[in-house]
């Protein structure tokens, strides 16, 4: 495969060794006429090149607004960010121009959002539109983009790319969609790529196609991923490490076979009993009870102790730290962190 | 009802399934009360016999002319038994939410029988019809989309009884409504709310309590958990559950999601394009699966447990799922299917037991639509 290479994309992919990205204690709102939204209340995480780094929450709980906010493709207003650092390479982009900003979006930090249809043009060609990633950024003729057109479709494993090219996103079934947004994000050869449930909208035939090959590309490219989703399925399948969200905040982050063995908040565990089973049928489900938080009126203290089986006084005035982890001799639990009062119970008890 | 075209006349793809047990009914009356009759728990309750919908597609604006046809539903057979959860599992496209429908007699189907305690729905009319009914309720996937913005909960929940008066009197209403309210989970002083004022969750709540109002015996879900979040779905299946044994009520419960079928059903029918690949209890599909469709699908599901993914064997398959206007000759899967020979071009295999598995004790030995059934675990590491 050889677009890439002759592609000559300024970017420092050998690195210094330190995260591609860091997001440092960030914070978004959004102003509203029924008050303030408290989406993201200080979320730190980081990815390496690489790495696959999981945001696993549910509806409400941060991790889109959080993407939102790297790819800087947030509504402001009414979006706010009242706080926080996103070091893209040690630079940090909140407070770059606009123009230095934009150089980044697209070229070096890609997104793939969870619904091909809409996100694509049904008016255009998918040839014309993947191509034009190429024309606006390398400045390359129309026939030499439609030849790295058919090319990147070939990459994704569309069959007949070449007679399928003046097609247009209708004619392609959910899965072709997906891949030919994967295959936009990647046009460029991006060190970051952020993908917003990706396969959400497609059955698990299908579903699993599309994660192999999203797997496959970045272990080929070195490059980041962050991965959000609500399906604690996907994400064994392919992270790395896990940052769960609940109410805007990173409530636990561990690697990822730790996290299903072990959780060390009484959230995650509740999510990890929630699910049926695939190989045994099991009694009556666990269910947290109550509703995930309003985002105008997020509880004191702890936010998820309204609906935590271990809740104490503390929890309804103290809000916890996200503070890493120890077994119970005191030895190092690395990549480990819960922002509960109790971990020690929930992890060791 | 809609002609079938000539040359694609749906066979009985299932040979074997128990004969019906006709009621023969010459008056309306007598159909009403055999609609009204008791039904043991474990007997027959409903049983699909041949269903086959096909949409025609038309060319032309004046003179339209039929060019084919969506086989949405192409001869589908099974049983529903009083007291137990069905799961009908399987792709966006193949058919299960029309089952869905023409059980509910919301569409009409092209052919086949669906038999109601043995009167065949699909030919009932007026006051037997109207019975049928109210023992029939649907939970819809949508909880945003399937309650009215403009009414009150309690509105929602008793428009049932404007059609079917006899269930509760009009002064007993507001108290009945107030009862479910309470059944599922919500708190009965919100019966003046609207439906925008409740989360996911609680509005599928209300939708099960609309569902529950006429006191039916069969409830068909469509996909009634896959709008919510993970720490709701529980919740809800947890609130099924409970009112089925509360209630005595059989569901048809329709997924993709796998996992949360098995939670849920006694016996599980998988359907590809149309048609049933596999039908058997929940052991034998998961744990003994012998279409190479249901091994891909099992296969294909994430599993919330990494270590599990490594030991796992896991089937990729090429490909998108055929157009329904113009499915493969033969068997349906044969196209994205690893062990496909001539065969399966030439003929279409019948779901019935397969051979080398009959008369055996074999947890293998349920219905499949292959003719290479093979036992095959997949699920376990």
């Amino acid at each position: 495969m050889t677009i890439i290479e002759e592609v000559s994309v300024p970017s420092p992919r050998d690195g210094d060794g330190g995260p591609l990205l860091e997001v440092r204690d960030l914070h978004v709102e959004f102003h509203t006429r029924e008050g303030v939204v408290k989406a993201v209340n200080g979320v730190n995480y980081s990815v390496a090149a690489g790495e696959t780094l999981a945001v696993l929450g549910e509806s409400g709980s941060g991790k889109s607004v959080t993407a939102q906010a790297i790819m800087g493709i947030l509504d402001m207003p009414p979006a706010k960010i009242p706080q926080g650092e996103i070091r893209f390479r040690g630079e940090d982009m909140l407070r770059m121009s606009g123009e230095d900003r934009r150089k980044i979006r697209g070229r070096r930090i890609a997104m793939i959002f969870q619904d091909a249809l809409s996100s694509l043009n049904p008016v255009l060609s998918v040839g014309y539109q993947l191509g034009e990633m190429f024309r606006v950024h390398h400045g390359m003729s129309k026939k030499d983009a439609k030849a790295k057109a058919i090319e990147l479709m070939d990459r994704v494993k569309i069959p007949a790319a070449a007679a399928r090219v003046n097609d247009y996103p209708h004619q392609f079934s959910g899965g072709m969609r997906q891949r030919i947004m994967i295959a936009m994000a990647l046009a460029l050869e991006p060190e970051l790529i952020i993908a917003d449930e990706p396969t959400t909208a497609l059955d698990v035939t299908v579903q699993a196609q599309v994660m192999d090959l999203l797997a496959d590309l970045q272990r080929e490219y070195n490059m980041g991923l962050i991965l959000i989703t609500h399906d604690l399925g996907v994400v064994a399948d392919v992270a790395d490490k896990i940052a769960v969200m609940y109410a805007g905040r990173i409530v636990e982050t561990a690697p990822v076979h730790e996290l299903y063995k072990r959780p060390a908040h009484p959230y995650t565990r509740g999510l990890l009993d929630s699910i049926p089973r695939l190989d045994q049928k099991g009694q009556e489900l666990y269910a947290i009870k109550g509703l995930p938080p309003n985002l105008l009126r997020i509880p004191t203290g702890c936010a998820f102790n309204p609906r935590c089986p271990k809740a104490q006084d503390i929890c309804r005035t103290d809000i916890p730290p996200l503070l890493p982890v120890t077994e119970q001799d005191g030895a190092e639990l690395p990549g480990r962190a819960s922002a509960c009062h109790f971990w020690k119970e929930t992890l060791h008890g | 009802m809609a002609e079938l075209s000539k040359n694609d006349e749906p066979q009985d793809a299932t040979p074997n399934v128990s004969e019906v047990d006709v009621v023969d009914a010459h008056s309306e009356a007598e159909s009403v009360a055999a609609i009204e009759a008791p039904v043991e728990r474990g007997e027959p309750i409903l049983q699909v016999r041949g269903l086959v919908k096909h949409f025609p597609l038309t060319q032309g604006i004046l003179f339209k002319k039929q060019v084919g046809a969506v086989k949405a539903v192409d001869g589908v057979s099974f049983d529903l038994h009083q007291g137990e959860t069905l799961g009908i599992v399987g792709e966006s496209g193949c058919g299960k939410s029309t089952v869905a429908k023409l059980l509910m007699n919301l569409e009409r189907a092209t052919a086949g029988e669906i038999f109601y305690k043995g009167q065949d729905i699909t030919k009932l009319s007026g006051r037997a019809l109207k019975a049928v009914r109210r023992n029939i309720q649907m939970v819809f996937q949508d909880p945003y989309t399937s309650l009215n913005p403009r009414m009150t909960v309690g509105d929602i929940i008793g428009e049932p009884f404007d059609i079917h008066p006899e269930v509760a009197p009009k002064g007993d209403r507001r108290r009945r409504v107030q009862e479910l309210l309470d059944v599922v989970g919500l708190n009965p002083e919100y019966i003046n709310r609207y439906p925008h004022q409740f989360s996911g969750g609680q509005r599928q709540r209300i939708g099960i309590a609309r569902g529950l109002a006429l006191n039916p015996e069969i409830i068909i879900c469509d996909e009634p958990v896959s709008a919510l979040d993970v720490s709701v779905q529980a919740q809800v299946i947890n609130l099924m559950e409970r009112l089925q044994d509360e209630f005595n009520l059989s569901y048809i419960f329709i997924a993709h999601d796998l996992s949360i079928v098995r939670h849920i059903s006694d016996r599980v029918g998988v359907m590809y394009l149309g048609k049933m690949a596999e039908i058997g209890t929940d052991e034998q599909i998961y744990d003994h699966p012998t279409h190479p469709y249901t091994q891909a699908l099992l296969s294909a599901v994430p599993v919330p447990d990494p270590e599990a993914r490594e030991s796992r064997e896991r089937i990729i398959l090429t490909g998108d799922v055929p157009s329904p206007a113009n499915p493969p000759s033969g068997c349906r899967f044969r196209t994205r299917c690893w062990k496909a020979q001539d065969k399966c071009a030439e003929e279409v295999p019948l779901l019935a037991i397969p051979e080398r598995f009959k008369d055996t004790d074999s947890p293998a030995a349920h219905e499949s639509a292959c003719h290479f059934a093979e036992e095959k675990d997949v699920v376990h590491a």
